[in-house]
């Protein structure tokens, strides 16, 4: 006997409160099959994530490939032989990027190098039946079609121990078949390789050479399929399951059965005929055709994105029908759905969709209330309803929960008794029981049944469980769009010839399908790719998986609409708006006069005004309240007065007054008005001091020469410009990387950074690459909408500002993937990071008071924000036409700023999940 | 009445579900209570601590005094440099201002020759350049004046300059109202997007929508408890943060501007409802947010004057509410601005959040209809 592949002691495991595993002791074969089987939420999907190396060990011993996981050295030397698919359909791929693509990002992550990755992808396209598809992309691609690219991304680097987390949980009956035949084909091509994978389906359960049955965080019970079937004195796997559970647990003994009902045929309620739903050139409804009567439990049986859920939302009136009609309870649906029937319809009819659609924010009881409120029920009834509901769904200890707090089986039930508050005739369920375990799922089928046969309500089902199709009255066999097969499940059965309703739909498939299913193509060739594999730490495959990561990031980014646009013209866009948003330039100020003298001294005073660049003239005023009106209506910036009389007093020695009202709201603009208007009130008295030759006075004792340097003219805009410049710099590229990053944590493909041989250095230098281009491209932009557009050229060296703006958005995006470290979601990421760059940059790097005005805590913020010293290389070489060795004390502080922050993010970023 | 009733409980059940969401509170009160004390004590608008050098040349008593008069706040404690310095100095950013004194300075003001001071100023500090000028030239004249002993009535006109409004030109009157207002159309839009958004992403919007219920009920729901909201905290902070603790003289009448207010609230939440059609997940609201909610604060007149933008993009402005909300709000809250004075700008205001509205309402029912 070999060694095992997987040896755990004493494995525990917790999130926070929360125990997902206790002192789990297990030990598996190399070179076998196991199953763990188990419903949702109990810990399989831990206990492949930390035998996969993807999670920290918390406690306890896991050994994998002979060594501990617990050591970093032997996990990374294990790792290349290790492949994980996480839970979800294609959760580690990336939707973004073609199926070819895809392969060639693990292949490079890997370390193949191009003609072995290319051989080896054609190996697998073929091997899968995806060589027709190589460019489609992975979003696009059908839950099987996905699935089986996960498991081509899985294998391509030819695993010794591959793990499957639920690979084929919504996935149609024949695709999950064909996915066990080509696991079994693999196995056979490579026989010392072990899988180990987890299902939700106890049918599949049976093809395992071993079983764990795993309950609440610990393992019941281990064996054969048949050990277990013997051991529990039951005949199916679903059974014995069951009868490994602690009594308490096991729910109710009698088994379901649903009434058969009361008439064979009533009126049909729900009706669609050649219903077809389009998106662009994508068919996901075609022609359907179906009569459902009252009464009636219909099922909808078929994968994940065959069509089930956009029928029955064309049958809501959720969305328009591309063709055909629909008739629920006589009437049409689709067109004038908020016309006022659409509104009577609605009130008859009860809905339920996948995500159970609770509000999380709000109690059970308030979730009861405001659904009930919402149909109109009056004060009585709703209280009366209400209370029914509540002892019905059996929801009276949890009325003043979060739905967020309940199990997933006490939400269904809420969600269920939600959408029939308003008591409807017709009830419409899209895969009400996914992700439930059987015993939940038990009882909701007996709710079911008990709304049907005891109210009389017709309901309208959809399900991916073979068991659960089986009990409805009529099912349709839904694959592609089209509805393969509509009938009693019995007869569906018979007319096939099958012996389970699953065997009928998989004869049904293979009838409907255009493309033949792959013709069992040999075993790929499973030697040579793996020794070269092995050599994964070799100064090459550092670079190629590093370059994996740019392209990948470069392909999300070109992809995406919104960010493309953001990346490339964002900064265009606002940096025009700051352009003239922030102008320190004050011109064009309205005045108006209130001349009460109207002589030629007066007009002398007034001369300066007029022949000011800064002032416009206004109308006249009238008298003093016009003065108070016209400045408080924001008319005017400044008002002057003039007493009657000025000219006489002014010749006669007696100083007359003049006065001047200056709109004080804006205190910069107002500041410098005063300063123009002093400024005038200089000249005009130096001209009279002058023409009367008589006393000097004051002001013309000395002369200031006032110099504006660099900016001779002094338009705000030459200082602006660069400035801008230097914050946008920092604000969209930081933002930018730091929400590529969390998309991963997001999406879930972090976990390829769990589980490859890409280091946190090769990963987070990978992703900041394209950005630092993308910056770059940004930054000539700028400069030539500065230069063009605003006037504002570069006078100092053009290399020097280049260089400078190479190192300052190396330090930027650093603060992005810096700021990705801590954050989890993209929108906290996008918020935290625009907020933590835009402050310092806009209070404390120099953008509106300089650096040198700043004291205590500003001025070290100031000195500790690259955009600091960005800003004196940009203003420098844009207006003081300075060159590099001016300059060379901000280079070489900026150029700190790159390692540091790389440094802390690898530092921080977490190379396994918890 | 079932219709308002629903758009009622539909409401109610927002301000529900905002009062369990922390970060979106904690975000409210951040933005009507600290932001804006921050930002009132924050950048100032006029001159503080600006960084002088002086090149004396001249050593006398007259030049000495004049240096010792540059004081604070205005002004930092001014530096002696040489003259050989002041090209590195200025080109590192660290004098903003050089006053240069010639030798025999104070000797040729009192031989009556009418020497020259040189006064370099740092162009590029837009803020500090031209407003210090005005400062350094007005204190040279008067130590000028009381040096040499002339009395300070000798001018043969007397010029009074008097600020209204603001009389000591206290920058955190302007900051804190102006701050109070671009978070205003930053919140709303952000409250309503996002409470759009994570229905949709949650999956209830569709629940809603097979509830004899309209599209345009359910958008009037958000737009009615957002707008809410944001009007509560906007008169919570003009009463407590502004007129208490910044201590700031509110001229006219609160419940005018409050009125206001509520106008320019049906236009901003409307927007957030606008962009969260546009934007297909969380993340590409926030970009696109960004991209609008930015240049409306910065292009209507909240931070710099609007007449110093070039005379298209004033013309353009004219059509964003956001133009016409910073204009009546400085004239009603620093001007006292009545009724009489601003229903311009209300009318504007209302006609364009009106139009706005039926727009995205049409949107909105288009991109539930597009859903799927």
């Amino acid at each position: 006997m070999t060694a095992p592949a997987v040896r755990l002691r004493r494995v525990g495991h917790r999130y926070g409160s929360v125990t997902a595993l206790r002192d789990v002791d297990l030990e598996l074969p190399a070179g076998g099959t196991v199953g763990i089987i188990g419903p949702d939420g109990v810990g399989k999907s831990t206990l492949l994530g930390l035998i996969a190396g993807a999670r920290r060990i918390q406690r306890g011993r896991v050994e994998v490939l002979g060594g501990d996981l617990a050591d970093d050295r032997h996990r990374r030397a294990v790792c290349p032989r290790i492949a994980y698919m996480p839970q979800g359909l294609g959760r580690n791929l990336y939707a973004e990027l073609s199926v070819h693509e895809n392969l060639a990002f693990f292949g490079r992550l890997f370390g193949l190098a191009r003609a072995e990755r290319e051989a080896r992808i054609a190996d697998l396209l073929a091997a899968t039946g995806l060589d027709p598809y190589p460019d489609r992309r992975a979003g696009h691609l059908s839950g099987g079609m996905r699935q089986k690219l996960g498991l081509c991304c899985a294998l391509i680097h030819d695993p010794d121990l591959l793990i499957l987390d639920e690979p084929t949980t919504g996935v149609d009956p024949l695709s999950r078949r064909q996915f066990w035949e080509l696991i079994d084909r693999m196995r056979a091509g490579r026989p010392g390789m072990t899988v180990l994978a987890s299902t939700a389906y106890m049918d599949e359960a049976e093809r395992f050479a071993d079983l764990v049955a795993v309950h609440d965080g610990a393992v019941l019970a281990t064996g054969t399929p048949a050990e277990l079937r013997a051991r529990t004195g039951t005949d199916s796997l679903e059974a014995a399951f069951i009868a490994l559970l602690p009594e308490d647990q096991r729910g109710d003994a009698v088994p379901l059965v649903i009434p058969p009902r009361p008439e064979a045929h009533a009126t049909p309620v729900i009706v669609a005929r050649g219903l077809t739903r389009r998106f662009g050139d994508f068919t996901a409804v075609d022609h359907v055709e179906f009569e459902i009567e009252r009464g009636e439990i219909f099922g909808f049986l078929g994968s994940n994105g065959c069509g089930k859920t956009t029928t029955m939302k064309m049958l809501t009136g959720l969305l328009p029908a591309t063709e055909g009609e629909a008739f629920v309870l006589g009437r049409p649906v689709g067109n004038g759905g908020a016309g006022a029937g659409g509104l009577e319809t609605r009130r008859r009819v009860g809905y339920m969709s996948q995500s159970f659609s609770l509000y999380g924010e709000l109690t059970v009881a308030q979730n009861l209330d405001l659904h009930a409120r919402l149909f109109g029920l009056d004060d009585r009834h709703r209280e009366q309803r209400t209370a029914a509901e509540i002892e019905h769904f059996g929801l009276r200890d949890v009325l003043d929960k979060l739905p967020d707090e309940l199990p997933l089986g006490v939400r269904q039930r809420l969600s269920l008794a939600v959408a029939v508050i308003h008591e409807p005739e017709i009830l419409i369920l899209d895969e009400p029981t996914s992700g439930v375990d059987p015993l939940a799922r038990d009882r909701f089928w007996r709710l079911l049944a008990a709304l049907s046969r005891e109210r009389g309500v017709t309901i309208f089902v959809s399900t991916h469980f073979m068991n659960e199709a089986a009990r409805c009255d009529r099912v349709a066999l839904m694959h592609d769009g089209r509805v393969l097969a509509c009938d009693t499940p019995e007869a569906i059965r018979r007319s096939a010839g099958a012996d389970s309703l699953e065997d009928a739909f998989i004869a049904r498939l293979l009838e409907a399908s255009p493309e033949p299913a792959p013709a069992a193509p040999g075993p790929p060739a499973a030697t040579g790719a793996a020794d070269a594999v092995r050599s994964i730490d070799s100064g090459t495959s550092a670079w190629r998986r590093l370059y994996a990561y740019s392209l990948r990031e470069a392909l999300e980014v070109m992809r995406d609409p919104v960010r493309l646009a953001f990346s490339l013209l964002g900064t265009a866009f606002l940096m025009l708006v700051f352009g003239y948003g922030i102008s320190y330039d004050i011109e064009r100020l309205n005045y108006a006069v209130l001349d009460g003298d109207r002589s030629a001294e007066s007009r002398t005073v007034l001369e300066g005004f007029r022949g000011s660049r800064y002032f416009v003239e206004q109308p006249p005023l009238a008298d003093h309240a016009d003065i108070d009106r016209r400045l408080m209506r924001g008319d005017l910036a400044l008002a002057i007065e003039i007493p009657p009389g000025f000219g006489r007093d002014l010749q006669r020695g007696r100083i007359p007054e003049i006065g001047v009202w200056i709109d004080g709201s804006m205190p910069f603009r107002a500041e410098t008005i005063r300063g123009y208007v002093q400024g005038l009130e200089v000249t005009y008295l130096d001209d009279l001091a002058r023409r009367a030759s008589g006393a000097r006075l004051p002001v013309d004792v000395a002369e200031i020469q006032a110099r504006f340097r660099y900016n001779q003219d002094f338009r705000s805009i030459n200082a602006m410009a660069p400035s801008n410049l230097a914050l946008l710099l920092v604000f969209i590229p930081a933002i930018l990387t730091a929400v590529g990053v969390v998309r991963e944590k997001e999406m879930g493909s972090i976990t390829n950074l769990y589980v490859t041989p890409v280091t946190r250095l090769e990963f987070l230098l990978g992703k900041q690459l394209p950005y630092v281009a993308i910056a770059m491209v940004n930054f000539l932009v700028m400069v030539a909408i500065a230069t063009l557009v605003f006037g504002v050229p570069v006078r100092g060296s053009f290399p020097t500002l280049v260089a400078g703006a190479l190192i300052y958005v190396l330090a930027t995006t650093g603060i992005g993937l810096l700021m990705s470290t801590f954050t989890r979601t993209q929108v906290a990421a996008l918020f935290g990071t625009a907020i933590l760059t835009a402050v310092p940059t806009v209070q404390f790097s120099g953008l509106l008071q300089p650096v040198s005005s700043l004291q205590g805590g500003a001025q070290v913020i100031g000195t500790l924000f690259p955009a600091t010293y960005f800003m004196k290389i940009s203003v420098g070489t844009f207006t003081k036409a300075l060159g590099f060795v001016d300059l060379l004390p901000q280079f070489a502080a900026l150029a700190l700023f790159f390692p540091i922050l790389l440094v802390a993010a690898v530092l921080l970023l977490r190379g396994q999940d918890r | 009445m079932q219709r308002l009733r629903a758009i009622f409980h539909l409401g109610v059940k927002e301000l529900r579900s905002l009062r369990r969401d922390p970060v979106m509170i904690g975000l409210i009160v951040w933005a009507f209570s600290l932001a804006i004390y921050t930002a009132a004590n924050g950048v100032p608008q006029d001159l503080r601590n600006a960084s002088v050098a002086v090149v004396d040349q001249d050593r006398s008593q007259l030049s000495t005094r004049i240096r010792q008069a540059l004081l604070p706040p205005q002004f930092k404690p001014p530096v002696l440099i040489d003259f050989d310095e002041i090209d590195a100095g200025m080109d590192s950013g660290r004098y903003t201002f050089v006053l240069v004194f010639p030798p025999r300075f104070e000797a040729d003001v009192l031989a009556g020759n009418r020497p020259s001071l040189l006064l370099e100023i740092d162009a590029t500090a837009s803020m500090q350049a031209g407003i210090g000028r005005a400062y350094i030239t007005r204190i040279v004249a008067q130590e000028i004046a009381g040096y040499l002993n002339i009395d300070g009535g000798a001018p043969p006109v007397d010029l009074t300059v008097r600020i209204d409004f603001n009389p000591n030109l206290e920058s955190a009157w302007f900051t804190s109202v102006m701050t109070l207002i671009q978070n205003v159309t930053m919140l709303s839009i952000v409250l309503t997007g996002a409470a759009f958004i994570r229905e949709r992403e949650h999956g209830t919007i569709e629940h809603l929508l097979v509830m004899p219920l309209t599209p345009m009920q359910i958008m009037l729901a958000k737009v009615w408890a957002s707008g809410l909201v944001i009007l509560i905290a906007v008169a919570v902070s003009l009463w407590v943060v502004i007129e208490r603790l910044l201590a700031v003289e509110v001229a006219g009448s609160v419940p005018l501007f409050l009125a206001g207010t509520a106008l320019y609230l049906l236009f901003s939440t409307s927007l957030g409802i606008f962009l969260a059609t546009l934007a297909r997940s969380m993340p590409q609201f926030g970009l696109l947010f960004i991209l609008v909610a930015l240049p409306m604060n910065m292009l209507s007149g909240g931070n710099t004057p609007i007449e110093s933008q070039p005379e298209t993009l004033q013309t353009l402005m004219q059509a964003v509410p956001s133009a016409h909300y910073v204009a009546f709000a400085q004239a009603i809250l620093y001007r006292g601005a009545g009724f009489e004075a601003v229903w311009p700008q209300f009318a504007a205001t209302l006609g364009i959040a009106g139009l706005f509205f039926a727009f995205a309402a049409a949107r909105f029912r288009r991109s539930i209809a597009a859903m799927g």
